[in-house]
């Protein structure tokens, strides 16, 4: 990882939304801009940004994944570093546009320079920004699910953690198999959804044996997937984007909670 | 003879449901993830002899013709015999030929997936040939008339009491009245009655975990001790063996071996490590009389040069099928090949055809454990995703999956139309939602919401909501 820089004055983040943040949960997108601000940087969102191509690329699509990935790279060269509050897209900009573009003599240095410097949120926040604590409350317990893309293809397990365990009143209860998947996979989700919630089931027992009344994930993705069985099996369980707990951005519903009346 | 079973999402759902089979696969975590994690951790150079291992392997698979003609005259030499077959049809004619010239009415077998690669005992049988096997699970698996479910352990689809069925439903001769209730009884039993066919059959097969050029050898692993009856009691021993298999030297194999017994089950060292090199000799008290090896290409040599060649150093050790959550969730039959899970999802299409497996490479979530936990550092997600771009580029997928992939990448390349439609699409669900958090049906995701509900958005795009908080500030 980039070491931590003296002074995070000045630097300047573009902010990769995530096409599902957008959509889906736009709280968790302000949750990472007052935690990156916190930290010291400057946010800025271009608004030329839609998704980072993992649809395409996943589906074999390679020739749309690599006109969105040009689109990207574009968009977000100029900043000094480019943080996504997901494993998933960090994960392709870092891991994957290289090899997309590795032969294209216009894009290759550019996809790989930005690939550098691209992040997940919490471990921007810990291994760039230097942040090791965070200004925020949380009653109960929650546990925290690691994506598949966080953990494997960025290494990131720790930043999480510390920052959780930081929150005042917030205490971590870890899963029985923290490394395992929870099922979703993007599209595999829904090609194969008897599969994909036969795993997800795994992951709900572990969860529900750790007793805590709150699941969070660096991932919006595992989140909908995790809510949403959650929420036909009618659990009380609450499921949270942890961008959400670490900026004390938790007043609103969790996802797939029904909207407090008044 | 390994055909894909046409339908992978009928056989998925359908071990999904099987209350026995899903008993049984909880023996996988408890069996193999927990032990490998145990070996590992007590050999700190792990990550160093699995990058060690992997240079000795692509460096043997760069010159992979050498070795295997080095290998060659080294079998010659010591009085064997090399049979190269270029697919399984050969190599079923090949062991057929050198049964009937062995003059063979009953062949032991040894564990090998090549074999079963090449559905060997039906042609053999076909041809009169009564063939055993003589590893105890492929021993019940061919009891059931079934394929393994697992390159490692056959029978890890079972439990006990179904193999105590199997047991008195074929051994019918033996005592009604005994017991067969624990793991020792169907050992002893199984024991008992492989012993005699051993000691009366005319030929041994058996496949192999290495071919080591530097000597000729073949090396075999097994925890009962049956590879060894099999190569060593019959007047003929063939060893059946993919040409991949091939390593420079002894060293080599040890260092491969080191890896395959902690990744496979745990153990340090397999309990039967066994070479065989050439047939007996003057003065040698045991031993086959006749040698041969048949070397399977089976479409290997075209995954030298294409994008699956890093396949090709596998030594099959089952890791990465016992952490993959597919296989955790539905086992190996529905796969239809008898290499499942993730390496079976990469090596199936080029053995049946990307057509007939294409479900293969497409049921996976990615999640990348069969990588980390490969000793062979094979990047098994990129390759099934290279197979998805394969199949893509052929216009394989369904046409809903295209069109609906072609509109969203049209209007994921027009950020201005993209952030229109999300704005409707997020207003309208929020809308559907009312004061729900989510919706439990909704016509276009009925795939997502036959098992779950779809979270409702919370209302605004973030970027609308973002463009307008700039405004208000700039006020
Ligand atoms: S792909 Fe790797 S983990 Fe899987 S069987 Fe082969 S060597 Fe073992």
């Amino acid at each position: 990882m980039t070491s931590t820089p003296a002074s995070p004055q000045g630097l300047h983040v573009g902010l990769f939304v995530t096409c599902l943040v957008d959509l889906f949960r736009p709280s968790v997108a302000f949750a990472a801009i007052k935690l990156i601000e916190a930290g010291g940087a400057r946010v800025e969102v271009p608004r030329a940004q839609t998704c980072c191509g993992q649809p395409a690329y996943n589906c074999g699509d390679r020739k749309n994944a690599i006109a969105l990935v040009r689109q990207v790279v574009e968009t977000f060269e100029r900043f000094d570093y480019v943080v996504a509050p997901s494993g998933s897209c960090a994960g392709m900009l870092r891991l994957h546009y290289p090899r997309l573009l590795a032969d294209d003599p216009n894009f290759a240095e550019r996809a790989a320079s930005l690939a550098a410097k691209s992040f997940e949120l919490t471990s921007f926040l810990v291994d760039v920004l230097g942040l090791l604590k965070v200004d925020a409350a949380f009653a109960g317990a929650v546990t925290y699910h690691d994506s598949c893309s966080s953990l494997r293809e960025l290494h990131v397990r720790e930043a999480p953690r510390r920052l959780l365990t930081s929150v005042d009143g917030l205490s971590l209860i870890e899963l029985g198999d923290s490394e395992a998947c929870c099922g979703f996979g993007g599209a595999f989700s829904v090609k194969y959804p008897e599969i994909s919630a036969a795993i997800l089931d795994a992951k709900l027992r572990d969860i529900a044996g750790t007793g805590a009344a709150t699941v969070l994930s660096g991932d919006l993705g595992c989140l909908l997937h995790i809510a949403g069985r959650l929420a036909r099996a009618r659990e009380a369980v609450e499921v949270r984007h942890v961008a959400e707990v670490l900026a004390g951005m938790t007043d609103g519903p969790g996802i797939a909670a029904p909207r407090q009346s008044g | 003879m390994a055909d894909s079973r046409e339908d992978f999402k009928a056989a998925a759902v359908h071990a999904l449901a099987d209350a026995a089979l899903q008993k049984a696969l909880l023996n996988v975590k408890r069996g193999f993830v927990v032990k490998r994690e145990a070996a590992k951790a007590k050999l700190p150079e792990f990550d160093a002899l699995r990058e060690e291992a992997r240079d000795v392997k692509d460096h043997t698979l760069a010159h992979l013709d050498l070795y295997l003609e080095a290998y060659e005259r080294k079998v010659n030499e010591s009085g064997g015999q090399v049979h190269y077959a270029p697919g399984a049809v050969d190599a079923r004619a090949i062991v057929l030929r050198l049964c009937q010239q062995a003059g063979a009415k009953l062949v032991t077998k040894g564990k090998s997936m090549v074999s079963e690669e090449i559905g060997l005992n039906a042609e053999l049988q076909a041809s009169g040939i009564e063939v055993v096997e003589t590893d105890l699970g492929e021993y019940i698996v061919q009891l059931r008339g079934e394929r393994p479910s697992h390159i490692v352990a056959p029978v890890i689809h079972l439990n006990k009491e179904s193999i105590e069925r199997d047991f008195r439903r074929t051994h019918q001769r033996l005592p009604r009245q005994r017991r067969l209730d624990q793991a020792e009884h169907l050992v002893a039993e199984a024991r008992q009655i492989l012993r005699e066919k051993f000691l009366a059959a005319d030929v041994g097969i058996t496949g192999a975990n290495f071919l080591i050029a530097e000597t000729g050898s073949s090396v075999i692993v097994t925890n009962e001790g049956n590879g060894d009856l099999t190569a060593t009691l019959p007047r003929t021993h063939i060893v059946v063996a993919s040409i991949e298999k091939v390593v420079p030297t002894l060293e080599d194999a040890s260092t491969l071996l080191r890896l395959l017994a902690r990744s496979a089950t745990g153990q340090e060292i397999t309990t039967y490590t066994t070479f065989t090199t050439g047939p007996r000799r003057n003065g040698d008290p045991d031993g086959p009389v006749a040698y041969h090896v048949v070397l399977l290409d089976n479409g290997r040599s075209e995954m030298l040069g294409n994008e699956f060649a890093d396949m090709l150093r596998c030594i099959r050790c089952g890791a990465c099928l016992n952490h993959c959550p597919v296989y955790g969730a539905i086992g190996g039959h529905a796969y239809g090949s008898v290499y499942p899970g993730p390496m079976g999802a990469v090596l199936t299409p080029q053995l049946q055809g990307i057509d007939r497996a294409r479900d293969l490479p497409n049921a996976s979530s990615f999640c990348g454990r069969c990588e980390a936990v490969c000793p062979m550092d094979i990047p098994l997600p990129d390759m099934m995703r290279a197979w998805r771009e394969r199949d893509f580029a052929r216009g394989n997928p369904a046409f809903n999956e295209r069109l609906a992939l072609r509109l969203w990448a049209f209007a994921a390349r027009r950020p201005r139309l993209y952030h229109a439609l999300s704005r409707a699409v997020a207003r309208f669900l929020a809308r559907r939602a009312g004061a729900r958090g989510s919706l439990s049906r909704f016509p276009f995701l009925k795939a997502w919401t036959g098992t779950h509900d779809l979270p409702a958005p919370q209302g605004r795009t973030f970027h609308a909501l973002y463009a307008r908080a700039r405004r208000g500030k700039s006020r």
